[in-house]
């Protein structure tokens, strides 16, 4: 079950009823908040203003906005510099280009200089949709991780979006923070806790034989998943490991070993994301079985958001199905 | 900052050759880095450190400073010479160059030694960072000049053109980027691995104003930066030509220094050549 402090959204297993929004409109709210409480923040976008949802901070704090035009590689080393000056500035584009083409600049003038600009990487996962695969980043956790200094925050909905946004901006350290597209369930509140690198359990039953861990959207496929699997019998735990790095290694290790078998969860590459992360850590303290819901070594595609989900397995059948594949081993 | 008397040329003059011995000596020690354009732009970091540039060796923090952003970082020696003789940190020091546990890294890091402003080595970056910079300078409507120094060689790197277009659309005239135009690079000639050329030209389309000056003249340069200081609707790029290598006459101008280091009997012949200016 749903542990009491978590206070998630009543209808939270109640697809008619529980609201939808857009991870972007939590980056929205979020930089409008914080835009009022520090004017050191400053956002900068790559004519992507109205997609990735920052065009109500550039209209109510125009001199704080900065366009940067088709330019992203630029937009990373303006960043650094407005950083190295004492702003704290926050740059949005798709992530196939920041970081997939400014990764070099984002090593060097942000990483390596341990500067704090937060890097928001939009249209991540399959869920782009129609757009194909040259729009869906599917690679940005990874590329994101080994690089030294750097923060990671995966949401998992409209509310964590906005939670994460106005976190980082007091962490002192470069951050990245990953965003999808589409509306999803927005099945957190207010009042559910969140904490820069500290994990959360979402689900949580009395005697868990599969810990599911995992990011972003698709936790809400484990939710129900993990509902489903009661049902059957089957006990799991679902955590939320939003903050990628620094991982809460202390809770993941709590989980596993608790369940001894683990189910990993990302819409993203399975090379080196969350399933990668999870492996090193287990096989450096208590090695378990780990099977990975994520891509397997592949693109994306053009399709609705749903059709792509399901071809990659992305769903709950998908979580379900290596649930029970990880206890048959 | 003023116009020079014929005694400031002197001094500055005077600057220039013992950062050029300490480069020459500096490099012998460490065995490995870049000679020619470090020797080349003496004479325009003599300039900045002890006639243009607003700054305190005390205090390299202080908030009312010009930013000098250095672009392309192999060029260090040249920097960190220039730093240790206006005061950041002891001459001794040049000798720990590239070592392991140094401050003085083979590329410059901000956070190895304060005073470097950002890190850098990667060519086509620095401009990006002296543009955030200007931009957050203006935002707090304060008046600090940024100054960012590039290479020729770099003028090939896409993201340098992004850049300028940024400085140009945002009229920046509180910005002022220097070319260090002395037509080489590491396979050779500029012109022939990719030109670069008409630089001025290509500056001015992006909305830049351009002055072209010899940067072994102490004198033309501070005058072309005087003249960037007037200008109050448009950044400007100085075209420095330099002559790489400069102050030896066996590898002036010659490609092939970029990336190579004197030996010790080299060592001593150049600092001899140069003459003797402790």
């Amino acid at each position: 079950m749903v542990p009491n402090d978590q206070k998630l959204h009543t209808d939270v297993f109640d697809i008619g009823k529980v609201p939808y929004a857009s991870l972007r409109d939590g980056l929205s709210e979020g930089l409008l908040e914080l835009a009022e409480k520090d004017e050191r923040v400053v956002v900068l976008s790559a004519d992507v203003s109205e997609s990735v949802k920052v065009a109500a901070f550039k209209d109510r704090y125009p001199e704080r906005y900065i366009e940067l035009g088709v330019a992203e590689q630029n937009m990373a080393g303006v960043a650094a510099g407005l950083a190295n000056y004492g702003k704290i500035p926050y740059i949005a584009a798709y992530a196939a280009f920041s970081p997939g083409r400014n990764w070099e600049q984002i090593r060097t003038l942000i990483a390596l200089s341990d500067l704090p600009v937060k890097i928001m990487g939009m249209h991540t996962g399959v869920s782009v949709g129609p757009d194909g695969a040259t729009h869906q980043a599917l690679e940005d956790i990874t590329l994101m991780r080994v690089v030294p200094n750097m923060q990671i925050i995966v949401p998992c909905d409209k509310e964590e979006a906005r939670k994460a946004v106005v976190a980082a901006s007091t962490n002192g350290k470069p951050t990245y923070i990953r965003f999808t597209r589409p509306k999803v369930p927005h099945f957190t509140t207010t009042e559910t806790p969140f904490r820069q690198s500290r994990a959360e359990y979402l689900w949580h039953s009395d005697s868990p034989q599969v810990a599911i861990i995992g990011v972003g959207p698709i936790l809400h496929d484990a939710l129900l998943a993990a509902r489903e699997l009661e049902r059957e019998g089957i006990g799991t735990s679902v955590l939320n490991v939003h903050s990628i790095k620094p991982m809460d290694i202390e809770m993941v290790l709590e989980a596993t070993r608790r369940a001894g078998r683990v189910v990993t969860v990302e819409e993203h590459q399975i090379l080196g994301g969350v399933g990668g992360t999870i492996a090193e850590i287990l096989a450096q303290n208590t090695p378990l079985p780990v099977e990975m819901v994520a891509v397997h070594d592949q693109f994306g595609q053009s399709g609705t958001a749903e059709e792509l989900l399901d071809n990659y397995g992305l769903n709950i059948e998908g979580i379900m199905l290596a649930c029970k594949r990880v206890l048959s081993r | 900052m003023s116009f020079l008397s014929e005694t400031d040329v002197a001094h500055l003059e005077h600057h220039a050759r013992v950062i050029r011995r300490e480069v020459i000596t500096m490099l012998g020690k460490a065995k490995s880095g870049h000679t020619a354009g470090p020797l080349g732009l003496a004479d325009i970091f003599a300039a900045f450190y002890f006639h243009i540039l607003k700054h305190d060796p005390k205090n390299p923090e202080w908030e009312e400073r010009d930013r000098l952003i250095l672009s392309n970082g192999h060029v260090a020696p040249v920097r960190y010479a220039a730093m240790a003789l206006a005061g950041y940190f002891d001459v001794d020091e040049l000798q720990t160059l590239r070592q392991f546990g140094s401050r003085l890294q083979g590329h410059p890091e901000r956070l190895h030694l304060p005073g470097v402003e950002t890190t850098s080595g990667p060519l086509g970056e620095g401009l990006s960072q002296a543009v955030g910079i200007a931009l957050g300078v203006r935002m707090d409507i304060a008046n600090n000049h940024t100054y960012c120094v590039m290479s020729d060689g770099e003028q090939q790197c896409g993201a340098v053109w992004e850049a300028a277009m940024l400085a140009g659309k945002e009229r920046l005239a509180n910005l002022t980027a220097v070319i260090d135009r002395n037509s080489i690079q590491i396979s050779g000639g500029t012109e022939e691995v990719m030109p670069v050329e008409p630089l001025g030209e290509k500056y001015e389309a992006f909305g830049w104003n351009s002055i072209l000056v010899d940067g072994n003249d102490v004198e033309m340069f501070c005058d072309a930066v005087e003249r960037a200081r007037m200008e109050s609707e448009k950044p400007t790029v100085i075209i420095a030509h330099t002559v790489s290598g400069k102050g030896v006459s066996d590898i002036e101008g010659d490609y092939m220094w970029h990336g190579r280091v004197p030996n010790e009997r080299e060592v001593e012949a150049w600092l001899q050549e140069l003459g003797d200016e402790k």
